[in-house]
């Protein structure tokens, strides 16, 4: 009985309000004014749309400090995930188009590192950071997202299944230096494997929290992520609920930008978390 | 002698390795040996405390330090209770739904992909913010609806601390899952399903017997990529404290060893239990790859 179209279809929309009821509030909540927060049934809207107002308080906020997440956001995500794809295709195309010595011994170093969990490394960067000098710096959470060593691996895969070796040798008989080759050639054939590996890395410096929060004291160089936390803790702990409000419709301008990228580059997504997964 | 092209290789090589593994001895190779090195290492308050500190070599002190202590190994008991409830329903729920999808029975596919993989584009703080104000009191629409069905439950309390932050979990990794066994699912041969079908099978034998079974090594590495993840757990208890002080700050093993480095300036025991913790996880990764290729193999 269940197997039927419309018992698959009910158990997979049931599915589907669990994921999306939750965004739902997210979205009906940053229209609302505080008392509607507090007053009105969360998944109804409020008595008067809030929306506007509640930007504005939003960009106004101490001193317009969450436009400065935001550009944080972006240097450590963007420009952090962007480096680290450059380098961890260059790194992955060598490990399978090219000849060294001590190859394989190298790439189970990329292993490795795919392996140390991610938020264990939180404190041993704090500890040597303290040492550089580079505690509460831009830098301090930039250069730790510029390597990912997964993008190693999934570029090795991109690079065998894109590259075909027929077209290096081509390049390799016209005398191209190797370089060259990587950079005219391999490069563009691996670009949608760089778009994948680039979204990998995006997220999960957008979704890293342990390491700034333990890196970082100013507020001037908060990611978004710390800086809604630490809205949410004062409106808890020090009386504001204003503040509830603020960290509401923080995270909904913080994640809008999100899934709209998410939408328009699903096909790479996927095409990472298979390339993955086939291994 | 090494042919021209041979040497060319190797010089194009190196180009495009250093700056990989530059960064990457800079920002992990390094950070672990010098936290290996820190953590031989105690401060002791010298005389009567009017003498600051020094730093003295306690070898291994460190580690025995956090193994011994409860807090420390209470934090992994609540992992494997947290991993006890997130792994079964996590990763059960993806297969049920990937199965679903592909049982061709299902309209609007690519719309139910797309709703149920929605949450995993939204970062892990801020999943943790959306379902704590959902968890909590007062604001929270979930809560009277229960309570109008004569359901009370209160879901910043300790005992539920660990349902509480798995759902978040689940919530956020189900649809991402969900596509990689969906994938996985489309990959194989219709031959094989058509023959199970001649042979009489319904789709719900097909599905148990050899669908899943098919994508077994896709759920092997889905159930080793949530292990690793588990051992991390952080930001959802991290951001449930703060509504809620009941389950304490060394509740998980990286809130041990927050709590350790910048409640008591404890930077060698840190320091030990972050390397337990990586090498905790580093085993357990590498039991289980050994263990699904064994699986994979019979």
């Amino acid at each position: 009985m269940l197997l039927s179209k419309a018992g698959v279809t009910a158990m997979l929309g049931l599915a589907t309000l669990y994921t999306l009821l939750p965004l739902t509030w997210l979205l009906l909540s940053s229209t609302k004014s505080r008392e509607d927060l507090f007053g009105t049934n969360g998944f109804a809207l409020g008595g008067e749309t809030h929306l506007a107002a509640n930007l504005s308080h939003l960009f106004a906020a101490d001193g317009g400090v969450y436009v400065r997440w935001l550009i944080n956001t972006v240097l450590y995500a963007g420009v952090g995930a962007l480096l680290a794809s450059v380098f961890g295709v260059a790194a992955g195309y060598a490990f399978d188009k090219l000849t060294f010595p001590g190859k394989e011994r190298l790439f189970s170093l990329v292993l490795l590192g795919v392996m140390v969990p991610g938020t264990a490394m939180a404190i041993p960067l704090y500890l040597l950071a303290a040492k550089a000098g580079l505690v509460n710096t831009f830098w301090g959470v930039f250069i730790p997202g510029l390597v990912f060593p997964f993008g190693v691996y999934l570029a090795r895969v991109f690079s065998a299944s894109y590259v075909p070796d027929e077209v290096l040798e081509a390049a390799r008989m016209d005398g191209a230096s190797e370089f060259r080759t990587f950079c005219r050639i391999a490069f563009p054939m691996i670009a949608p494997g760089f778009v994948t590996i680039f979204l990998f890395q995006f997220t999960q410096i957008w979704n890293s929290f342990f390491l700034p929060l333990v890196m970082l004291s100013d507020q001037d160089l908060y990611p978004v992520n710390l800086g809604l936390y630490v809205w949410y803790s004062s409106a808890l702990t020090q009386g504001h609920p204003e503040d509830y409000l603020l960290a509401v419709v923080g995270s909904l301008v913080a994640v809008a930008p999100l899934i709209a990228v998410f939408l328009m580059l699903q096909r790479f997504w996927k095409s990472g978390m298979t390339a993955g997964a086939v291994k | 002698m090494a042919s021209p092209s041979a040497r060319g290789q190797r010089r194009t090589a190196a180009l495009l390795l250093t700056p990989f593994f530059g960064l990457f001895a800079a920002v992990t190779l390094a950070p672990l040996l010098y936290a290996a090195w820190l953590s031989l290492f105690t401060t002791r308050t010298s005389g009567l405390g009017f003498g600051g500190t020094e730093n003295v070599f306690t070898g291994l002190g460190n580690y025995a330090r956090a193994l011994s202590d409860e807090a420390f190994r209470d934090g992994f008991l609540v992992i494997a209770a947290y991993c006890a409830i997130y792994i079964p329903v996590m990763i059960g729920g993806s297969l049920v739904l990937a199965l679903l999808l592909d049982s061709g029975l299902a309209k609007a596919r690519s719309f139910f992909q797309l709703a149920l993989f929605l949450p995993h584009a939204v970062p892990g703080l801020i999943a943790a913010l959306i379902w704590v104000y959902l968890y909590t009191p007062g604001l929270s629409p979930v809560i009277d609806l229960l309570e109008s069905g004569g359901i009370g439950i209160n879901f910043l309390s300790v005992d539920n601390a660990v349902f509480s932050a798995a759902n978040i979990a689940v919530w956020e990794w189900t649809g991402y899952n969900m596509v990689i066994f969906y994938a996985a699912l489309q990959a194989v041969p219709r031959e094989t399903l058509d023959a199970a079908k001649v042979d009489g099978a319904g789709a719900v034998r097909t599905a148990l017997s050899i669908k899943v079974p098919m994508i077994g090594p896709a759920i092997a590495l889905a159930v080793l990529f949530t292990v690793i993840g588990s051992i991390q757990l952080f930001t959802e208890p991290k951001v449930i404290y703060n509504a809620s002080s009941a389950i304490g700050s060394s509740w998980t093993p990286n809130m041990y060893v927050q709590t350790a480095a910048f409640q008591n300036n404890d930077f060698g025991l840190a320091a030990a239990a972050s390397l337990l913790i990586a090498l905790f996880a580093a085993v357990l990764s590498f039991a289980v790859t050994r263990i699904s290729r064994r699986g994979s193999k019979s």
